[in-house]
């Protein structure tokens, strides 16, 4: 029985895939804490749709798949600032519009120069099923991204709790908010290879909403986040094995069920807590 | 309460030099609206300035032309002599905006709050040492948030969050503060703490410019005025600047006025009038020909007591 458990460990490809997927759960995990924030929960499915046209153009000119949705996700972001800078609309009519455009775009390319890629690969991931060196290539952006977040989390938080302060103490913050969405951009090509577009959206929102409920200092929610993230993708990846099924489900479902359970017992923000706070303020009252 | 001078040497030591000149400053919005004109005033160290002008006379454009968060059309700015940028990387500058443009919800503690004000201080890493923590300690001490502390930002009343970006702005140690009315939703008590602290700032060389509606109070703590509508129409000491002519300029026919003559107040040779001027809840008071209610009254034995 026990040693069937330890199965998957005893395959290095299910090894690598699980340490693999805690990687890039973890630091999608630790942007979501500050998509989560801003009410930037759709830029990541956004940028996650945006990156269709760098695909296709990627294979059109035959370059390595990753390498185009890297630059259509940086050409979504700053779009999105720009446009964001310069017009009154709010955010999320930004978001909306700059992704689906993109989206068309890349609809239109694929429709009329035909290629071998379909959409479908890229709308669902599966890292069991992706080959060696795009493994290595995942781990090397994950990788990259938390070292420098962990370096610049500080940074980033005051540039997007209080924008005007971040610059008067001389942060620049159009560079610290570039460097950002380069991260996401980076990441999101790194989990959309992990766990599909579709589900993209999921690993930048659920972990950090799930922490959100539980505490009140952004360095914890960083770190339960990024705790969450990581474990739920590494038991994901696991579990997948056994269910012979796509792992960002697993993963997704995982997260779902943390957030549910954060969202009744969380000690103060919690369902059940504010209700018992309640009735003992209706006892408490004559 | 007659406002002491600021003690020379005590004001060179804690900072050489912090002034703030501004030339011909000229801000124009993107829509094209010009809100303020070739606005000039120069203010030197140990200095309390208050910046006094009618809503929608420029006085938030000044100081976010001075922090460079718009960009002039025309004029120079200089804090200690250096321009915006360099001032600001220098950490000379603390500013306290008239409102916070911040999400409530966010999950940071009050004490995160005005640890924030040190960043400036601290390497690239931005560990808090030792010295950063008992900052912090000093100045929500300082403006009576301390038991407040451990509460998230959200869960405080308008005044107690004022007080707290007013921490920041004092544990970020700049030479120059800018603080755009801190005194709208706040109480008496804290209005008087806070205008003592100003006052320590000052007695060690801090230079604070302050924009306000309360008139009555600008007599009591500022030693220099600027009068604002879309230009400066008066900058200098309070005694020469901060007349009934020049309010009434500054003004116009906004002013809540109540002129009530001499012999109507009193019958005896006692000529002066009460004078009072309103733009807020805190009235000018003018008595005879003195600025302020605590004017000396003329030797006169039939003269009605003040009450003071
Ligand atoms: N972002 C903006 N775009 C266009 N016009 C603006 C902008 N901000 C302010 N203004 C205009 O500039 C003028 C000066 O505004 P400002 O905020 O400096 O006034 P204020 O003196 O601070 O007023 P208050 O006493 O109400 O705080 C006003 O007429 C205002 O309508
Ligand atoms: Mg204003």
């Amino acid at each position: 029985m026990i040693s069937e458990l330890l199965v998957p460990f005893s395959y290095e490809y299910m090894a690598k895939a699980m340490w693999v997927s805690a990687l890039v759960g973890g630091v999608c995990a630790f942007l979501s804490a500050y998509l989560m924030l801003k009410g930037w929960s759709l830029m990541g499915d956004a940028l996650a749709h945006s990156i269709v046209p760098g695909v296709a153009g990627a294979y059109i000119l035959g370059f390595p798949f990753a390498v185009g949705a890297f630059f259509s996700g940086i050409l979504a972001s700053t779009a999105m600032t720009f446009v964001k800078q310069h017009s009154r609309l709010r955010e999320d009519a930004v978001i909306g519009l700059v992704f689906t455009s993109l989206f068309a775009l890349g609809l239109l390319m694929a429709s009329i120069w035909p290629t071998s890629v379909s959409v479908q690969t890229i709308v669902l991931g599966n890292i069991l099923a992706i080959p060696n060196e795009d493994v290595i290539q995942v781990a090397v952006i994950a990788a990259v991204s938390l070292a420098v977040l962990s370096l610049k989390w500080k940074d980033l938080m005051v540039t997007f709790f209080d924008e005007s302060h971040a610059r008067t103490i001389g942060l620049n913050t159009g560079a610290l908010k570039i460097l950002f969405f380069t991260l996401l951009s980076a990441c999101t090509v790194a989990a959309l290879q992990t766990v599909g577009a579709c589900l993209v959206i999921a690993m930048v929102v659920t972990p950090g909403a799930t922490a959100y409920l539980l505490t009140d200092r952004f360095g914890r929610l960083i770190v339960i986040s990024v705790a969450l993230g990581a474990s739920t993708s590494f038991a994901g990846a696991y579990i997948s094995y056994f269910l012979d099924g796509a792992t960002g489900g697993v993963i997704v479902t995982l997260q779902t069920l943390l957030f549910l359970a954060a969202f009744f017992f969380a000690p103060k923000y919690g369902r059940i807590a504010s209700r018992r706070r309640q009735t003992a303020m209706a006892e408490a009252a004559p | 309460m007659t406002p002491q001078p600021a003690p020379a040497v005590a004001g060179k030591l804690a900072s050489p030099g912090a002034s703030i000149s501004v030339r011909g400053l000229t801000v124009t919005y993107n829509n094209g609206f010009t809100a303020v004109q070739n606005a000039s005033f120069e203010l030197e160290p140990g200095t309390i300035c208050a910046l006094v002008g009618v809503n929608g006379s420029g006085k938030s454009t000044v100081f976010k032309a001075i922090m460079g968060f718009v960009r002039p059309v025309a004029g120079d700015i200089r804090l200690c002599g250096l321009p915006v940028s360099e001032a600001i990387k220098r950490n000379v500058v603390a500013y306290v905006p008239q409102s916070e443009d911040i999400d409530w919800n966010f999950p940071v503690l009050v004490e995160d709050v005005v640890m924030m004000g040190r960043y400036g201080h601290m390497n690239f890493l931005r560990m808090a040492s030792r010295a950063d923590h008992y900052k912090v300690d000093q100045a929500l001490e300082r403006v009576g948030m301390s038991d407040h502390r451990l509460r998230q930002i959200g869960e405080l009343s308008g005044g107690q969050k004022k007080r707290v970006f007013l921490a920041r702005s004092l544990a970020q140690e700049g030479r120059i503060i800018l603080l755009d009315e801190p005194f709208t939703g706040v109480d008496v008590k804290t209005e008087t703490a806070i205008i003592a602290l100003l006052r320590e700032l000052r007695a060690s060389g801090h230079l604070m410019l302050i924009s306000t509606h309360n008139l009555g109070s600008v007599p009591d703590f500022c030693d220099q005025v600027v009068l604002i509508n879309r230009t400066v129409l008066a900058a200098g000491p309070t005694a020469e600047v901060f007349t009934q002519a020049n309010l009434e300029r500054a003004f116009g026919g906004v002013l809540r006025h109540f002129n009530l003559g001499g012999a109507a107040l009193h019958s005896d040779e006692d000529s002066r009038r009460l004078t009072v001027l309103t733009d807020d809840e805190r009235p000018l008071v003018i008595y005879g020909d003195e600025r302020k209610v605590e004017g000396p009254a003329p030797a006169n034995p039939n003269s009605p007591k003040r009450s003071s």
